[in-house]
Formats: C-alpha cells, sequence, structure tokens
C-alpha cells in the first residue's frame, strides 16, 4: 500500500472540480490510455484579464494522478495563466504534503496539462517529447530513460558518474546492478565495455554559470524559500560552495527539527532544478546529510 | 466492523488451530532437531509428522520427497538452478509469458549467463500452445517450468500431460504450484512432475516457509549448502515451528478440500455474476471454465485499478489489480497483456479471491458496493461519457504527446 498522505487521500477521496467544465477557452490533454494515466485539464480564461475563472478535470489514473489533478485546479484557480505557468510538479507535490517517488510523475503530468491546456487557450503548439521509463532510483525518484539519455549526452562510463549527472544511485545504493545494466549496455552501443573499477569523471557540468554567477544564484534560491522557513521560526544561511557541495546551517527553530532532513531536500530539489546539475546541500550539523540524502 | 478479506492469493490468515500447534515450539519444544538430546528429538518427530502431513496433500509417494524451505520463491529458484547444475550439456528453459516474477526475473539472470529461455505464449484466455511447445522440446531443454494455476486469473495450466511430454524429452518437468497446493486435489504419485514449489502462507500456514517436491530419483544440486539437515538438500537451520504450522495447515486444507471446490467456488460465482451483471462493460478475464475455485479476475473499463482498491479499502474491502500503478511500473500486469487485454481494461483489472472463511454476507457486501465505486470513477474518466464509454475513446481524447 502507497503510503499517501492525507492531504492525497482527501483529494482523491472527494476530488476538487471534476467532471466537464461547459464553456471552457482552454483544453490540455495530456498521457494516454496505455500508459495507464490520462488527464484532460479545462480552463475558463477571462480573455480581458487572462486570469482563470474557472478550472476543471478528467483523470484516468490512480488515486495520486486524481489528487494531483484535483489540486491542481484548485492551485490555479483565479491566478493569471502568467501566475499559472509558474506552478512547478513540485509545487504540487507539496501542496499534496508530498508524493511517493514512484508517483512523482502525476504531478509532472499536472504541470504538463497546464502548460498545454494554456498553450491550447493561446493557440500555440504545445509538444514535448518527455518519455518517461521503468523507476530505477526510489530515493529520487530518476527512471531508466533519463539514466540513459544522460550517459549518451555526456559519455559517462561509472555508476558515480551516473550519480553526479543524475542523482541517481546517491542513496540507499540497492539499484547500482541495476544502472550499471543500463551502463553496459549503452556503452556497448558506442563499442565501450563497462569496467567497474572505471575512475569517474572530474566534475559535473556547471551550467555554463560562473563561480559569482553559481553562488548568487544559490542565495536566490535560499532568499525565496526563507520566508517559509521564517515563518515557522527557522533560517537557513549559506556558509560554503565548494564544487558541488553546499554548505548550509540550520538555524532557529529549523536546526535539529524532525523535518530538517525533508526540508533540506526540498531546497536541494530548488537548487538543482535552478543550477540545472546535480549538487548537494550540507548542513553543518553531523549526522544530518544521510537522511538529507535518502528519503525514499 | 471488521474488513473483508478477498485477497488471498496474495497471503491468507493462519488458521488459529495452526497457530495452536506450533506455540509449543517456540518456548518448551525449542531444541535444536540435529541435537542428539531429548529437546533436540522431539522436535524432530514433530518435523516428521508434519513432512507426513504435507506428502498426504501432495499425493507424493515418499515423506523424504518433501524438503522444507523459507518459501515459494527458494523453492522455485532451487529447482531450475539445480535442473541447470545437474544437466551441464543442456542449456535451454521452457516457461510461460504469465509465470510469477519468481521464475521469470531468475530466468532473465539466467540468460545472461548463457541460458537460452523459451517463452511459451498464451492466447485470449491465457491457454498455452501445446503445438507450440512440443516444437520447442528438444534434447538440448534442461527444464520446463510452468506455473498449476495462474495467480492473478486463476487459470490452470495442463501441467500432467506437460510433465509427460518432457520426461519423454528427457527434459525435468517443474511446476510452481503455490496457487493450486490446498485448493485443488493433487496426486503427484502419479505423474511425472520432478519438481513443485509449495508456499505456506498462501494455505493458511505462517509467511516464512515453503516446500520444494522433488521426485524420488530426480537429480539434484543443492542451492544452499553447509549442514545436513533436509537430507543435505538444504541445508540451514529448520524452521521448526514454521514448519509443525505448514503440517497443520496441509491437513485442514485436506480437510476443506470438499468444501473449497463446492461452496468457495459457488460463493465466487455469485460473486462473478452479481458484479458482472450491474457493471457495464465489466469482463471476467482467464479461462472461466478451468481456473481456481477461489479466483476471479474482473476487468472495468476505462478506469485504472489503483483507483478502484482505494476505494474498495475505503469500505472495507481488500483485492488486488494488475493496474501498473499499484506496482509503481508503468506497464499493466504483464499476465493481462500476456493475454491480449487491450490497455483500455488492463489498467482496470481487480482480482478478488475468496478462502474457506468467505461468506455470503461478505459477497452480497462487496456485490452492492462495486457498482456505485465503479460508476464514481467513471465519472472521473476523459475516456467515459453518461452512461458509455466516449464515442471513438483513443480519438476523444487527444493528447499533445502520448
Amino acid at each position: 500500500m502507497w503510503d499517501y498522505s492525507d492531504k492525497v487521500k482527501e483529494h482523491f477521496f472527494e476530488p476538487r472540480n471534476a467532471g466537464v467544465l461547459e464553456g471552457a477557452n482552454g483544453v490540455g490533454d495530456v498521457g494516454s490510455i496505455s500508459c495507464g494515466d490520462a488527464l484532460r485539464l479545462m480552463l475558463k480564461v477571462e480573455p480581458e484579464t487572462d486570469i482563470i475563472l474557472d478550472a476543471h478535470f478528467q483523470t484516468f489514473g490512480c488515486g495520486s494522478a486524481i489528487a494531483s489533478s484535483s489540486a491542481l485546479t484548485e492551485m490555479i484557480k483565479g491566478k493569471t495563466l502568467d501566475e499559472a505557468l509558474k506552478v512547478s510538479n513540485q509545487d504540487i507535490a507539496d501542496y499534496l504534503d508530498g508524493l511517493p517517488p514512484e508517483k512523482m510523475h502525476c504531478s509532472v503530468m499536472g504541470r504538463e496539462a497546464l502548460q498545454a491546456a494554456v498553450a491550447n487557450y493561446r493557440g500555440e503548439e504545445w509538444s514535448d517529447d518527455h518519455e518517461e521509463g521503468a523507476l530505477v532510483c526510489k530515493c529520487f525518484a530518476i527512471d531508466a530513460v533519463m539514466i540513459e539519455d544522460t550517459i549518451r549526452a555526456n559519455n559517462l562510463s561509472s555508476v558515480q558518474d551516473v550519480t553526479n549527472y543524475t542523482k541517481a544511485g546517491g542513496g540507499c545504493s540497492s539499484c547500482h546492478e541495476g544502472i550499471e545494466e543500463i551502463l553496459v549496455k549503452v556503452m556497448s552501443e558506442r563499442g565501450e565495455s563497462f569496467n567497474p573499477g572505471a575512475q569517474p569523471k572530474e566534475e559535473a557540468p556547471k551550467g555554463g554559470m560562473t563561480n559569482l554567477q553559481r553562488i548568487k544564484k544559490i542565495e536566490a534560491v535560499l532568499e525565496s524559500v526563507r520566508p517559509q522557513l521564517k515563518r515557522d521560526g527557522g533560517d537557513i544561511e549559506l556558509l560554503d560552495v565548494d564544487g558541488k557541495t553546499i554548505y548550509v546551517s540550520m538555524t532557529g527553530a529549523c536546526a535539529g527539527c524532525q523535518m530538517e532532513a525533508l526540508t533540506l531536500q526540498g531546497i536541494q530539489q530548488k537548487l538543482m532544478e535552478e543550477l540545472k546539475e546535480f549538487i548537494k546541500i550540507v548542513p553543518t550539523k553531523a549526522g544530518a546529510l544521510s537522511r538529507a540524502s535518502c528519503q525514499p | 466492523m471488521e474488513g473483508i478479506y478477498f485477497d488471498n492469493n496474495a497471503t491468507t490468515r493462519v488458521d488459529p488451530a495452526v497457530v495452536e500447534a506450533m506455540l509449543p515450539y517456540f518456548t518448551e519444544q525449542f531444541g535444536n532437531p540435529s541435537s542428539m538430546h531429548s529437546f533436540g528429538n522431539k522436535v524432530g518427530l514433530a518435523i516428521k509428522k508434519a513432512r507426513m502431513q504435507v506428502q498426504e496433500l501432495l499425493g507424493a509417494e515418499h515423506d523424504s520427497e518433501i524438503i522444507f524451505t523459507s518459501c515459494g520463491t527458494e523453492s522455485d529458484s532451487t529447482a531450475l538452478i539445480s535442473a541447470l547444475k545437474a544437466q551441464p550439456e543442456r542449456k535451454e528453459i521452457i516457461t510461460t509469458t504469465v509465470e510469477h516474477p519468481a521464475i521469470l526475473t531468475l530466468c532473465t539472470w539466467l540468460e545472461k549467463d548463457g541460458y537460452k529461455v523459451h517463452l511459451l505464449k498464451v492466447d485470449g484466455k491465457g491457454r498455452l500452445d501445446m503445438a507450440e511447445y512440443k516444437k520447442l522440446l528438444t534434447d538440448q531443454v534442461a527444464v520446463v517450468s510452468v506455473m498449476w494455476a495462474n495467480n492473478e486469473t486463476g487459470t490452470f495450466f495442463p501441467v500432467v500431460e506437460m510433465a509427460e511430454l518432457a520426461n519423454a524429452a528427457g527434459a525435468m518437468f517443474h511446476t510452481d504450484a503455490v496457487q493450486a497446493v490446498g485448493k485443488v486435489p493433487l496426486n503427484l504419485k502419479d505423474t511425472k512432475i520432478d519438481m513443485l514449489s509449495v508456499s505456506g502462507h498462501k494455505l493458511h500456514a505462517p509467511k516464512g516457509i515453503g516446500v520444494l517436491y522433488l521426485k524420488r530419483g530426480t537429480r539434484f544440486r543443492p542451492l544452499l549448502r553447509g549442514g545436513h539437515q533436509e537430507r543435505g538438500r538444504r541445508a540451514g537451520t529448520e524452521n521448526t515451528t514454521s514448519i509443525v504450522g505448514l503440517g497443520k495447515a496441509a491437513e485442514m486444507a485436506m480437510e476443506a478440500m470438499h468444501h473449497e471446490n463446492t461452496e468457495v467456488a459457488r460463493l465466487r460465482d455469485k460473486l462473478e455474476a452479481g458484479i458482472l451483471a450491474k457493471v457495464p462493460r465489466s469482463f471476467v478475464t482467464g479461462d472461466p471454465s478451468n481456473r481456481l475455485p477461489n479466483t476471479s479476475n474482473i476487468a472495468f473499463e476505462f478506469i485504472e485499478g489503483e483507483a478502484i482498491l482505494l476505494l474498495l479499502n475505503k469500505f472495507g474491502i481488500a483485492a488486488s489489480s494488475g493496474s501498473a500503478c499499484t506496482s509503481g511500473s508503468l506497464e499493466p500486469s504483464h499476465v493481462m497483456r500476456a493475454m491480449g487485454i487491450p490497455y483500455t481494461a488492463a489498467h482496470g483489472t481487480v482480482r478478488f479471491s475468496l478462502s474457506r472463511y468467505s461468506t455470503e454476507a461478505e459477497v452480497d457486501r462487496v456485490i452492492a458496493v462495486v457498482p456505485e465505486i465503479i460508476a464514481q470513477l467513471r465519472k472521473l474518466s476523459p475516456y467515459w461519457e453518461g452512461d458509455g464509454p466516449a464515442a471513438e475513446p483513443e480519438k476523444a481524447f487527444a493528447p499533445t504527446y502520448a
């Protein structure tokens, strides 16, 4: 049985805004019945203001797919299209108090339906070649297609490389056999054979930023989460950036809070999305790191 | 209200009489059966009794053909690997596309070591093509492994006949019978089946105990080596309490065999007919004329299985689904796909599996609840409109990408 949060259950058992929306002027369909997940998002947008007056959904899918759809409609109602497009899949998951790693794709689908519906309203073409594979790393929800593509694009040849580039395998390590299998397959395509003793590449790409730009970006991300931490009586401070390790200190109520690891994981995720590279966030307090890096 | 447990193919409750039989072996009868003193001796006698109880249930010729293991999966692995080790000149395995992962995943792994694995296909009702099987049976085949009954649909395979054919071709025959043992009468002494896997927790014994039946004279190479337990065929100190429990459960399954095949089958049939009569666009998967007496697998079109299970659970009803989402994978059940069940239905299959503890009142309750749940979810589905599927559902829904 999935460990669904109460919020997910609530939105599944009593979905908001379910069913056809009469007079919708933006409709986004994503997924398909063969994938086991299909979502239709219907928007009623006020042309003068671009404000979403109403949003409905129809979903063929599991509990978390229905809950994600329901949450999405609640989140975007009353927003302008541009504001609504800022809703990320992580925001949907956060709204639901988290989703199991195997189910994060449900929130991704919600985000994509939103993009598709907005594009439809604006008369644009929206397409996504995004493809999902079988889940390999359960700690960080990384699938086989993502790992394969990353190995191919970056000429990777060790498990450590894969962890550095995608995060897969960086937690409990039980997926290392699976990652090795993908390496064997992709490396044989380029005429190489997998060597378990190979040295990992020096460093992950930095997304073409200077050190100063990176640090500014990191500061900006921390700044964006600060109000939330302060609301709970805590704070976060950037101490140092060493390659792909970012050292922070959690202060106030955040220090030693039971949710610290979860909070850090969320911040780490945001940082990775912003920096477009793999990074590791390390709280100065010893022991907290291991919890931060594996939350299966 | 106590919940309604219709998921007995997943696991079963341990019968209180089984627990009672086991209890003394945790405390006063704690000895190691291998020991010389009387602490051990009595335990050794209890294991001997359990072995005979299992022998009786399987219809085995000798009690020494019963090897206690830790689970059905261990029995499966031991059987296949033994057959390959014992006949190094034969490099092929025949099995089916609808086996349990305990066989399929093992076979995928063995392929990496250079073994050739033939997967027999099934038709829309889950039946094998015997002509294809006969063609594949060459002197290269070390072992054939075919399940007695499918865990999802309950469909039986003609294992007795297939074992005869394997035997004639000089190949060993193994069957994963974890779903069949205790539900249908077996008489292994009159068959050519060389090896058979049993899992205790499928027949009201505890989890963590299994059996590998090994016909006398079958060449064998143990998987676990070490001490002389189980005549050296499965080293490791015996799980005495669970062995005693499995013996008792085997005896009780024998006593309930008639009930299982009459009353349980009647309740299953009533449940199935009741649901089908009230829910449009639903159908039974597998071969209804040739299946386990307790199993019904029903496909509900245009909705997704996990959502059905969550709503059933809200009503205190436990069942299983072949949907992708319940397992965290992206594909629906390999059994449904092998039978060619369309995606519109494969994601919405629900397995109800009863036991001798199931009651008429429970069946009536499930028949009353299921139609509402299905209707509720179909209202949410983009593939459903009013009282039926959207006209041309694949066209009605036009994703920008799929």
